[in-house]
């Protein structure tokens, strides 16, 4: 029908939205989402890490890497585990590493986010890890910045969180090997959840047998499916014959938003207990982002049960987070 | 005098010789020869010579009797359309209140470089437009202009609070051709009552524009499948039917008569349709830019693509296009919305919302034509007669003798691409940066006079 239609060119972004990841040798150069990725890229990342995790292990735990690079952790959010790791992480690759935490009232006293970012380029950082609280800052920032610095996207909004993925995925290849024959449910708040949704992109990258979603309507999107989910609302029947429980952390201001009436009735109905998890395979393991409500999403004898990794999760993202940033800065120095 | 606001690249100084005018002639006596002249309106399609004098249109074909035939502005038109000023319904100009944005300066002059002769300018301006002042000096900085027509469309409420009535009848006395509330919310459904039943008390036309606040509360984006996969807060459909539906429920118990404005879904147009057969008197519009985007377009955080109500599913969008060919939607609008870059450098939930309309609301709505969705007759109705006939300008939005002498000239061959320098307003914030286009205005004429013509310095 159109005769003479021309997609629109937005200034600055190619064809491909997910294009901007990579250098015009297409290396990986911004870690942004999962998606774009592909199933090439997850398992190099996962490999690499694979490699660094080594390196956790020996008594001098660094490698020359990154020596000389500034790695800046500009955190608009505010994050504990997700800083440290990264933090960690550029250190082991011998990274100078700069913490600047920002919370988002700052910037909205008069200073842009483009104009703190110019500041803090102008001290000669090479690797941005960012986190904020609105979804596409990292999108944003990687479109903005100095064309030598690589951006990596510790969480934007709703939107991603693609190294927590990683070392999920990480976590579980390590447990359970292939993706292929698994079932993997994420269970609770997925509406306002950017780890949900990177799991969701990097799961079905590396070929998931099944991935389903559970919890109230309230908090799954209603255009959840076309990613590649099942949904369910009940746990019986949600965790039958699954391999991998992913419980997510269910914020207090939910309550109060009238998406639940109280966390008794979530923690009674969603909330993974022993008994909820015997409805699973009996060798399913049990992971959780961090940081876990106990009482509320998850039960302390379960988190801290067999079954769970929730520990592992976080030693996996050193060695995940150090093979993102090799891999993303060996793309800007070429 | 205007002064120049810096950094926009553009001469600002009112016209006060037009352009094409020579020495020792009256500005406004003219002759367009060769042109094919379309008038929806009058349902005029022929090569014909048109003729105007004294701010008026004398003449279609005939010279008319004394018309001045060797003192007058003559203009050779072969191959070139003619077609009545458009008359955009729904365009912010910034001024008052926001000049870093744009001011009415910059932005008459995009709209005459858009074919637009006149601009309905909403009240969400700063002061609020709910005083005749403020319409006045509206009416006063266009004037100063030189360029477009600014006609004022006056606040519903007091300060568009939502709370106090506005003086709807001074307002209208003084000028302002409809009245509305814009998008900000009514306190409760008896005020929605008792402000449609004292503006039908005077026949004033309502424009609405149905947005709950609470189902549409911190979104940024169309419920639906992009939103979800880019985490980015929905504005569900529900967040305009709902508003609608009620409005409609109260509109047969006050006798007003209403014009939704800019509306973006599927189920709105059915509520309108089956309205319209219930013999509701009610009238909608359309954004351009929601004729020919979908959500599809905020993908990868398109800052440009964010705009309010939002850019819906191509289901939507495809339900708007047949609403417009078949009428149940009567009129396009620019629903300009010029930005400072700053607006959009941020991210997407961030950005301010709104798209730079004015210069690709004329070559949108013929590109749908070259698309065999619209017929050319009905894209110049929707921009014309429709939008004269709403708000009351009967001698505007038509070619017929005696109607005022607002025209505009296309070059339907002329094939450009819309980039920075190809924009006249002080706004850079479109999405159609890159777009090719086939119909490029060439000349605009108000009130008689030449106010822009392509090539000339502005």
């Amino acid at each position: 029908m159109a005769v003479n239609f021309v997609r629109p060119i937005i200034p600055k972004l190619a064809k491909d939205p997910w294009a901007i990841q990579f250098d015009s040798q297409g290396h990986l150069k911004h870690l942004l989402t999962i998606e774009g990725l592909g199933p090439t890229w997850i398992t190099r990342i996962l490999d690499t890490a694979e490699g660094f995790m080594s390196v956790t292990d020996r008594e001098i735990k660094k490698v020359p890497l990154l020596r000389g690079r500034t790695v800046v952790n500009l955190f608009f959010e505010s994050s504990t585990r997700t800083r440290t790791t990264f933090e960690l992480a550029a250190k082991r690759l011998s990274a100078d590493v700069l913490n600047i935490n920002l919370s988002t009232s700052a910037t909205t006293k008069g200073e842009s986010l483009l104009d703190t970012l110019r500041n803090i380029e102008a001290m000669q950082a090479d690797m941005f890890v960012v986190r904020h609280d609105q979804s596409g800052a990292a999108h944003f920032i990687a479109r903005h910045v100095a064309p030598h610095v690589s951006v990596l996207n510790a969480g934007d909004g709703w939107h991603a969180h693609p190294t927590q993925a990683l070392l999920d995925a990480f976590t579980i290849r390590r447990i359970k090997g292939d993706f292929a024959p698994l079932r993997i449910a994420i269970v609770g708040d997925v509406r306002h959840s950017r780890v949900a949704r990177s799991q969701i992109h990097a799961f079905n990258s590396l070929n998931v047998g099944e991935l389903r979603v559970i919890g109230p309507r309230t908090l799954i999107p209603n255009d959840i499916e076309p990613l590649g989910v099942r949904v369910f609302h009940d746990m019986r029947t949600g965790l039958k014959d699954v391999d991998v429980i992913i419980m997510l952390r269910l914020q207090r201001e939910r309550m109060e938003s009238g998406l639940l009436p109280t966390e008794q009735e979530f923690y009674r109905l969603y909330g993974l207990t022993e008994e909820k998890l015997g409805w699973a395979k009996p060798d399913a393991i049990v992971m959780h982002p961090g940081p876990a409500n106990r009482g509320v999403e998850i039960e302390s004898r379960v988190a801290d049960g067999p079954q769970s990794v929730i520990l592992e999760q976080v030693s996996n993202g050193i060695g995940v987070r150090m093979a993102v940033m090799a891999l993303c800065m060996s793309a800007s120095t070429e | 005098m205007i002064q120049n606001p810096p950094n926009l690249g553009i001469d600002l100084d009112p016209v006060r010789h037009p352009d094409g005018c020579r020495p020792g002639i009256d500005c406004d006596t003219w002759r367009i020869s060769g042109a094919r002249v379309l008038d929806p309106a009058s349902g005029l399609d022929q090569i014909a010579d048109l003729y105007l004098a004294g701010g008026k249109i004398v003449g279609i074909g005939a010279e008319p009797a004394h018309f001045p035939s060797s003192a007058v502005n003559t203009i050779s038109a072969d191959g070139l359309w003619l077609i009545p000023g458009i008359i955009d319904g729904w365009a912010r100009l910034r001024e008052p209140g926001q000049e870093h944005k744009a001011t009415i300066a910059t932005e008459t002059l995009a709209a005459v470089a858009g074919g637009i002769t006149t601009l309905c300018m909403p009240p969400d301006t700063d002061p609020v437009l709910d005083t005749i002042a403020v319409a006045r000096f509206i009416k006063r900085r266009a004037q100063l202009a030189g360029r477009a027509r600014v006609v004022a469309i006056g606040a519903m409420t007091q300060g568009l609070k939502g709370e106090l009535l506005a003086e709807m009848a001074e307002l209208t006395e003084g000028g302002c051709v409809a009245i509305t509330n814009a998008h900000y919310p009514l306190k409760d459904l008896r005020l929605l009552r008792r402000a449609l039943e004292y503006a039908a008390t005077f026949d004033i036309q309502v424009i609405l524009q149905p947005l709950d606040p609470s189902l549409s509360k911190r979104g940024c984006a169309h419920e639906g499948v992009i939103s979800t996969r880019l985490g980015l807060p929905g504005i569900p459909v529900s967040a305009e039917t709902a508003p609608l539906a009620q409005l409609l429920a109260i509109l047969p118990e006050t006798g007003a008569r209403i014009h939704i404005n800019n509306v973006s879904s599927r189920a709105a147009v059915r509520l309108i349709e089956q309205a319209k057969e219930d013999g509701l008197p009610i009238t909608a519009s359309v954004s351009a830019h929601h004729l020919w985007l979908s959500e599809m377009d905020t993908d990868a955080f398109c800052g440009n693509a964010h705009v309010l109500p939002p850019l819906r599913s191509l289901r939507d969008r495809d339900a708007l296009r047949e609403g417009l060919a078949n009428g149940v939607i009567d009129c396009v609008i620019s629903d300009h919305q010029p930005h400072e870059p700053d607006a959009k450098l941020a991210p997407f939930p961030e950005t301010e919302p709104g798209i730079s309309g004015l210069e690709t609301l004329l070559p949108l709505m013929l590109k749908l034509v070259d698309d065999g969705v619209l017929t050319l007759e009905r894209a110049l109705e929707a921009l014309t007669r429709c939008p004269a006939d709403l708000f009351g300008l009967t001698d505007s939005g038509r070619i017929e003798i005696g109607a005022r002498a607002d025209i505009a000239l296309i070059d339907p061959d002329a094939f450009w691409t819309l980039d920075d320098s190809t924009l006249h307003s002080a706004g850079r914030d479109t999405p159609f940066f890159g777009w090719d286009f086939r119909h490029e205005i060439q000349a605009t004429w108000v009130n008689g006079k030449q106010v822009f013509r392509r090539g000339s310095a502005p």
